[in-house]
Parts: C-alpha cells; structure tokens; sequence
C-alpha cells in the first residue's frame, strides 16, 4: 500500500495531467468531427483558467461556482467569435483561430492589474481533488458518446464528409458548426479550470500557439474517428516525455522521432480498428 | 521621423518575408504546411555560424554553407517523412503533424548539441557603417536583406511563369496526378522544391540571425509563427502574396510600435491577421475559389 502511495506523491500530478489533456484532447475532437479546423482550444482553455482562478482567488468563489463561469466564459465568447470566424473553412479556420488565440494571449499579458501579466497567477487554491478530474472525464466521455449517436451526431458526420450536401440535405450546417465550437469551447474551459486549480499557477505563455498545436497533434496522433483516439493520443502524448527521462538531453529528439514513427505507420492515428484488425488477421493466415 | 519608421519597416518586412517565401513555396507545390520550416531555419543559422567561427571563413561562405546544408537536410525531411506519407495517400492533417515532429527533433537535438544559449556570428562579420541617406540611416545588411528579398521573389515569380520548370511546377500544383499523367517528373520535382524551399529557409536563418544578433535554438519558432501570419495575408502558396504579406506585417508592426506602444506590437500582428480573414477569407491577395457543386 506504501508503494503505491508513493507513487501517487510522486506522480499524482502526472496523473492528474493525463486526465485533462484528454479532455483538450476530447475538446478539439469534437469542432474536427463537425469538419471543422479550429485552433483556439489552448485560448479557450486559458479564458476558462483565468475565469475560474480570479473568480476563486479574489471573490472566494466556491469551487462549482469557479467550475460553471470558467466553462460558461469561454462558451461564450466562442459564440461571439463563431459567427464571423466559421464561415472560414479550412486552414484559413485554423489560422483565424489561431491568430484569436494568439491576441487573448497578448491581452492577457498585457491586463496585469487583473491577471498578472507575465508572471501569472501564483497561489491558486488546490481545489481539484483526482475524482473530479476522473468525474469529468467520464461526464465529458459519456455526454460524446451519446452526442454521437444522436440526431445532432449524425448532422455533425455528414457536415464533416460533405457540407454542401448536407446543406442541401436540409441540415443547418451554420448552427450545428457553432454548436460543436461552443461545446468544445466549454470542454477546453472545464480542462483550464481544472488544470488552474491543480497546479497552483497559470501563466499566459501556458496558452499559447504551441499549446495549440498540441492539442492538434494528440488527437491526430490518437486518431479522430472515434472517442478512444483522442484521450489515448492525450495520455500518450503526456507520458512519453516522462518515460523517456533516461535520455537526459537528448530525451525530446526521442520523443519527435517516435511522433514522427507513429504518423509513418499510423496515419489514420493510433487507434484504427481496421488496420489493428489487419495486422492481426495477417498473424492469423501465417499461423 | 516618419521615413525612419518606413525604411525600418521595410526591412523589417522583408525580413518576414525572406523567412516566407520558402515556406509559401512549400505549401505551394506540396501542399503541405511545413511546421519544421522554423527549425530548418535555425539549423540555417547554426550552421553558418559553426563553419564561420571553427574555420574563420567570410559571411558569402556561410551563406553557401547555410543554403547547401538546409537544402540536404530539407530533401531528407522530403524523402524519409513527407514521401511516404504522400505514397500512403495519408489525410491532410497528417503531413503537418509529421513536420510538428520533425521541429521538434531538429529543435532539440540542436540544443543538445549546442546549448540552450545564445551564441553569435564572429564580430567583425557585417560592417557595423550605415548609409545615411538624407537623415535615414540604413545599415549594409538591412540593405542587403531588402535587396536579396525582392531579387528571390522575382527570380522565384519569373521561373513559375516563364521557365518550363516553372509550369511543371503550377501544374503540380494543380493536380499532382493531372501532372503525372502529362509525363512530369511529379517525385523530382517535389524534392527540388524541398530543396529550394529549405536552402532558402537556411540563408534567410543566416540572414536574420545577423539581422538580430541572435541565434538560439529555438529561434525559429516566433519566425514560423510569424510566416504563418505573412502567407495567411497574402493568400497561401502565392510568391508576389508572400512578399505583400511580409511587408504588410512589417508596416502594421513598426508603425503600431511607434504610435501604439510595443507592448502590443504581436497583438497588432494577429488582430490583423484575425480581421483580414473575416473580410476577406482568403487573404488580402489571395483569389478566392467558389466551390461548384
């Protein structure tokens, strides 16, 4: 039992880390199943982190209180941006989102009175306990899991292979796109709480443009056809730095080649059924 | 004061667009969003200050240095990631996700062998006089940098629009397979361009690690984002958009600098760059294509 607490001092916050970056994982997944590029998640992540953490740290928020505006303030602001941002498709999304990113984050450095600018937000309360991360995860799991399967999941689908068809189809391809920024919005959000409160301290460059790329890459890495790529490219993404400490300088060129290994062999992303099945079924023929 | 801001910015701009017009060329013809470009800018830099300092050679030997080595190393990066993703037939996302790989290994590998810290060009590299044209100061190498910028983007412009190459090269561009079955040397044709792309990417290193007396290994990342920015504004895989780009980020960043407050100079940049797309989607140069159902 002894170990196993020792473990959990040590890697508690590792752990915990996993949780959240599947939920960015799940976050950015959800606008990509819609057929959407967006980038803003890290922004929407940060917006939700210094909601949250002021609302906690100068008005003595409760924790659900600090949970709710940090997943409502990003929410909305997602549906003020969408309405001009979505009708860009594309790279040109993703760039937009990108560049929105990037001047939240200017303006958060540059809002010191409020958040700190540069030097961030210390002392943040340890609010985040390991079954809210858990909870949050499985809320946030079962909630696209069942948004797949539903009349909404379906309109998302066929806007993601064919717009226009859809469109013609008689989907609202307008509100249903805005629909998936802002729920991803409000995932990112619930992540950014979850991490402000978690790790004491949040700083803008935390929210950044390599943040989002990030994210991108650990639901493409993990596969964006299903709910299991995503939060497997999270949990990969989070741990392979960490295993490979035994490379000393050198551990993060390690880390880039076998990201680069697994997008050779595994295109469509880490979890594909059918090419798991293939292998499989060839070691079945030989045997 | 005024001309000082707007000879700065113009170097300034085409400093951005030095970095871009290999990058733009890349996206171009490959269609691929090559994130590694920053780092093999970097290496661009490294390696024109490691053969400069170890050897004592002149700056016109470190440029050949910069532009031959990054040129291998972007035919490498073509033949062992991006040419097997292309015979895969792999989803678009996918090639950049790759290159997001690939800057990282060359970004840390660079630091591991070199240290996280700046380091510099020899001294007495670029002559520190400037011309001093009625009250504008400019140096040599801010001169240079503006020279080389507009001669490579209408070497790069006349070669796509006159030369045989050239129309290779926009018919691929267009369609890959139309291409081949046209008899062009799609392949050949993908690796030169990877080649071109990085050797100019490696002088531009060269070129703005003088500019900015730094050379670290993670330079190249503020520059990618900015090239981004830049082939965003001017319409993506377009030379002439390229160099428009650069020198609208320049203008928008000196001039908010000097009337704003250069606290706010990158917000400057993206905010622009955020409602460029909202009016016009694809870019200040770009064309946009209807899409026929």
């Amino acid at each position: 039992m002894s170990a196993l607490e020792n473990f959990w001092s040590v890697y508690s916050n590792l752990v915990l880390t996993l949780g959240t970056n599947s939920l960015l994982a799940l976050s950015i997944w959800l606008t990509l199943s819609c057929g959407m590029l967006a980038m803003a998640n890290a922004a929407f992540m940060g917006i939700g982190a210094y909601t949250s953490a002021i609302l906690s740290m100068n008005y003595g928020a409760p924790f659900p209180v600090a949970i709710a505006a940090g997943m409502a303030a990003p929410a909305l602001t997602a549906f003020v941006i969408g309405k001009p941002t979505l009708r860009l498709s594309g790279v040109y999304l993703a760039m937009a989102t990108l560049a929105f990113g990037e001047v939240v984050r200017i303006v958060v450095l540059n809002a010191e009175s409020l958040t700190g600018g540069a030097l961030g937000l210390n002392g943040i309360p340890q609010a985040t306990q390991w079954w809210h991360v858990l909870l949050a995860v499985v809320a946030v799991l079962f909630a696209l899991w069942r948004l797949r399967r539903s009349k909404v999941g379906r309109a998302f689908e066929a806007i993601k292979e064919d717009e226009t068809a859809a469109g013609l189809m008689g989907i609202d391809v307008g509100g249903h796109k805005m629909l998936a920024f802002v729920l991803g919005a409000a995932i990112a959000g619930l992540a950014g709480v979850l991490n402000a409160h978690l790790t004491f301290f949040i700083g803008p460059n935390e929210f950044g443009f390599d943040r989002g790329v990030d994210i991108l890459t650990m639901t493409v890495l993990g596969g964006i056809n299903g709910l299991t790529g995503p939060v497997l490219g999270g949990v990969i993404l989070t741990v392979l730095p960490e295993a490979l400490r035994a490379f000393g300088d050198f551990r993060l060129v390690v880390n880039g080649v076998i990201l680069v290994l697994i997008v050779l062999f595994l295109p469509k992303g880490i979890w594909d059924p059918a090419r798991l099945r293939q292998w499989f079924g060839r070691k079945g023929a030989t045997a | 004061m005024l001309e000082q801001q707007l000879v700065n910015a113009l170097s300034l701009g085409c400093v951005y667009a030095l970095f871009a017009l290999g990058f733009t060329l890349i996206f171009g013809v490959l269609g691929v969003i090559n994130l590694s470009h920053g780092a093999v800018f970097m290496v661009g830099a490294y390696a024109a200050v490691q053969i400069m300092t170890h050897f004592d050679l002149p700056l016109w030997a470190g440029l050949l240095f910069a532009f031959v080595s990054c040129g291998v190393l972007g035919l490498l990066i073509d033949f062992l990631v991006l040419k097997p993703l292309r015979a895969r037939n792999a989803p678009h996302l996918i090639p950049m996700i790759a290159t997001i790989g690939v800057a990282i290994i060359l970004n840390n590998g660079v630091q591991g062998l070199f240290g996280a810290q700046n380091v510099r060009f020899p001294a007495d590299t670029v002559s520190g006089e400037s011309l001093n044209l009625a009250g504008i100061h400019l140096t040599a190498l801010e001169l240079g940098i503006i020279l080389l910028s507009f001669v490579l983007m209408a070497v790069l412009m006349l070669a796509l629009k006159r030369t045989q190459l050239g129309r290779a090269l926009r018919a691929i561009a267009e369609s890959p397979k139309a291409a081949y079955l046209l008899g062009i040397n799609v392949e050949g044709l993908f690796y030169l361009t990877s080649f071109a792309a990085a050797a100019l990417g490696g002088l531009a290193g060269v070129l703005i690690g003088l500019y900015s007396n730094a050379v670290f290994p993670l330079m190249g990342q503020p520059m990618l984002h900015k090239g981004i920015a830049v082939i965003i504004l001017g319409g993506m895989g377009d030379i002439r958009g390229a160099m428009l780009g650069g020198l609208f980020l320049g203008f928008a960043e000196v001039l908010s600098v000097a009337y704003i407050g250069s606290t706010m100079r990158d917000a400057v940049a993206f905010g622009l760059l955020f409602l460029v797309l909202l009016v016009r989607p694809k870019g200040l140069f770009g064309t946009v294509q209807e899409r026929k159902v």
